[in-house]
């Protein structure tokens, strides 16, 4: 999976990152005391409904079945009308704009792709651009472009029809039909949850990557914690009638849950759940001492000891990390040979912290390299590192971010109230639903 | 006489389930087996046709082996067989084209939000008048509007709305409402969903059944001549009262043979019209 990972711009993968990072393409949407009623039944699928939805983040909303998440996601495209309040896309009141206009600047994926069948992928990815009245050129340069975008090669896939593709393939397509016009936002209905799991894992991977280069406003349905946890700059759980429980940082609601209700959702593993949302590459690792093939044991040795290190890291001449020896090995060697090591416990940079304890636990040596593009040795971590790592990101997670965008029910929307009031209102009003 | 019509039968019927099976062509990748396949799709087709002619073949030939009577000859006629084919055709393609443009728009706004409520009750009157008899339908219609030829495709018309109207409604019902979904997620008017999704997707289904409204349209266009409509009907009433088998028999023959060839051609149609990538 790590080739599938080009770009390394390490820093947007952090949450916490500032408020304007440049290259954002994405708009931010707000719900406004949204409500929403269905003919025939007695409680509201959503309720007084108020959510910010930053720019070029992920949003992802969870809850059980039936709680009104995907109901809430319509109302952002007017899919499904809200029966009371205001959608606002990018500072313009959207909720009474022609729905056809509004939706053909949204992005919208569904399940499995929804492509339709008796069109070319082609043409698929190009009717929302010939519905704005791209001229022709410009839409098939635009077809190859979000084909490569989503590793499809254009000359194999341009026209085909979607029976012909696989399922993984058909949701790529949509994903990239949904970008053709470059809409600020994007909306995914359960995108991922047709494919079979390692699919799934690589298409979460790409999305990842598509949306480190475009920068979307990205709100995403899942009933699926992992992926919210994966994905998501922010979680949204939602209870029934699409009551917030708790809208905050994957960190802080593995760390923090608001209520039992959140905690019965996270389930079990929390904390194995927290590894898997920091990278080795924002941990930071430590140097190595570094010989090379036909170096004289003696001199590695004697620049181990310098440097008061157990290990030295061999690499061959693309510094790709062949062996790993230790000090007494190096004292039973006259030169070193070439011959790499199968055992190695290597990380990539971009692997999770979760991966790098896995790695380290299985090799004997309570530490792992880590290696970086085309497989590079970048340097060592260890297990205090991780250790570390939790801590530090436990202790973030119970202070007050003051980024945290406005969720709540049925109360007064102050855009300028501090976060931690409230979250406690949300909190309270929760409260007082359970109790009743 | 009755072997011959038998093994016409037999011709037909082979050729008829032959079409079946190669409904759904794999997407071949290789060119060689890409001929082969569209071989495989389209032979039924050609035994569907061969049957026909070979069955019309062996009534001509039939007809000019046989002992004929003056009348029989006169009956028969080349001319007046030809008048009587003519009217039966014209016949039933003025009533499948009054049949399209009633059922198909009709089909359409019954499954649109506003009359959505209307699809089933439609759909279980669709059901049970298509069990009505025809006979009883173009008689009864006869003493109502009057006999002739306008009677006639009135009545044609009742009976052979029904299947298209439910072919369109069941077609269009049968669309993933998903792909509708995605359709108004990416800002398509309702209007461009029907044209552009729903009516493509339904158009196997809907084709299949104005291929069945025209096979009973030919059919049932025979029983206009009881309303002084014309058709190929006489001959067979003719043969019936006259006692003029050879009549009777070219009659029911030339009838069924049109049948064919019509559903023939609503197969190729089928064929040819289905979207790519069904």
């Amino acid at each position: 999976m790590s080739e599938l990972i080009t770009s390394n711009s390490g820093e947007s993968m952090s949450t916490e990152g500032s408020t304007t990072p440049t290259g954002i393409t994405g708009a931010n949407i707000l719900l406004d005391h949204v409500t929403k009623r269905f003919p025939g039944q007695a409680r509201p699928a959503v309720d007084g409904l108020t959510m910010e939805i930053p720019a070029g983040k992920i949003v992802m909303l969870v809850g059980p079945s039936g709680c009104g998440k995907t109901t809430t996601l319509k109302m952002i495209n007017r899919l499904i009308e809200p029966s009371e309040g205001r959608i606002v896309v990018d500072g313009d009141d959207v909720t009474n704009m022609n729905g056809d206009t509004l939706r053909r600047g949204i992005g919208y994926v569904i399940q499995a792709g929804g492509l339709f069948p008796h069109m070319t992928v082609a043409t698929n990815i190009g009717l929302v651009p010939k519905m704005l009245g791209w001229d022709k050129a410009r839409i098939t340069a635009r077809v190859d472009e979000l084909l490569e975008l989503v590793s499809l090669d254009p000359a194999l896939y341009r026209n085909r029809y979607p029976k012909e593709l696989s399922g993984g393939q058909q949701q790529r397509v949509g994903v990239a039909r949904a970008l053709a016009a470059d809409p600020p936002v994007l909306l995914m209905d359960e995108p991922f949850g047709a494919v079979d799991p390692i699919t799934r894992l690589r298409l979460q991977d790409e999305l990842l990557n598509i949306q480190e280069e475009l920068q979307k406003t990205i709100v995403c349905v899942t009933h699926d914690f992992d992926e919210a946890v994966k994905l998501g700059d922010w979680i949204a759980i939602f209870n029934e009638g699409a009551q917030l429980e708790q809208y905050d940082t994957p960190e802080r609601i593995l760390g923090d849950p608001a209520n039992e209700f959140v905690e019965n959702f996270i389930g079990s593993g929390a904390g194995l759940k927290q590894l898997t949302l920091t990278r080795v590459a924002e941990v930071g690792f430590s140097d190595a001492v570094v010989g090379s093939p036909g170096e004289r044991a003696a001199d590695v040795l004697a620049r181990l000891i310098d440097a008061g290190h157990g290990h030295a890291v061999i690499v061959d001449e693309r510094h790709r990390p062949i062996q790993w020896l230790s000090r007494r090995q190096l004292g039973r060697l006259e030169v070193i040979s070439n011959v790499p090591d199968p055992k190695l416990p290597v990380v990539g940079y971009r692997a999770t912290l979760n991966d790098a304890l896995d790695t380290m636990l299985v090799s004997s040596a309570g530490a792992a390299l880590v290696t970086g593009r085309r497989d590079m040795f970048k340097g060592v971590i260890d297990v205090q590192t991780v250790m570390d790592a939790i801590t530090r990101s436990q202790t973030a997670a119970v202070l007050e971010s003051d980024q945290a965008p406005v969720g709540l029910n049925t109360g007064v929307f102050h855009a300028q109230a501090p976060a931690a009031e409230l979250n406690e209102t949300a909190s309270d009003g929760a409260d007082a639903r359970a109790s009743q | 006489m009755s072997t011959r019509a038998l093994t016409a039968e037999a011709g037909i019927a082979g050729g008829d389930s032959a079409v079946e099976t190669p409904g759904d062509p794999a997407a071949p990748a290789v060119p060689a087996s890409q001929a082969r396949a569209v071989w495989q799709s389209w032979r039924g087709l050609v035994y569907q046709l061969a049957g026909i002619l070979l069955a019309f073949a062996a009534l001509v030939i039939w007809l000019l082996t046989t002992n004929l009577s003056a009348v029989e000859l006169t009956t028969l006629a080349p001319a007046a067989l030809w008048i009587y084919t003519v009217e039966h055709i014209q016949l039933t393609l003025l009533a499948a084209a009054i049949v399209l443009v009633i059922a198909i728009p009709l089909g359409i706004a019954l499954t649109r939000r506003p009359l959505r409520f209307l699809t089933a009750p439609v759909l279980a009157i669709a059901n049970v008048g298509q069990a009505a008899p025809a006979i009883g339908v173009v008689v009864l219609l006869a003493f109502w509007v009057g006999f002739g030829f306008w009677a006639a495709t009135l009545s044609l018309v009742l009976y052979a709305v029904l299947p298209v109207l439910r072919n369109t409604m069941v077609g269009l019902q049968q669309v993933d409402a998903r792909l509708i979904e995605a359709g108004r997620g990416m800002g398509m008017s309702s209007t461009a969903v029907l044209f552009r999704v729903e009516l493509p997707l339904a158009v196997p289904v809907m084709l299949s059944g104005v291929r069945t409204a025209l096979v009973l349209l030919v059919g049932t266009a025979a029983l206009a001549t009881f309303v002084n409509g014309g058709g190929l009907g006489i001959l067979i009433t003719t043969g019936v009262n006259l006692s003029l088998t050879p009549v009777l028999v070219t009659g029911a023959l030339l009838v069924a043979l049109l049948a064919l060839l019509i559903d023939w051609i609503g197969r190729v149609v089928e064929h040819v019209a289905r979207p790519k990538g069904l």
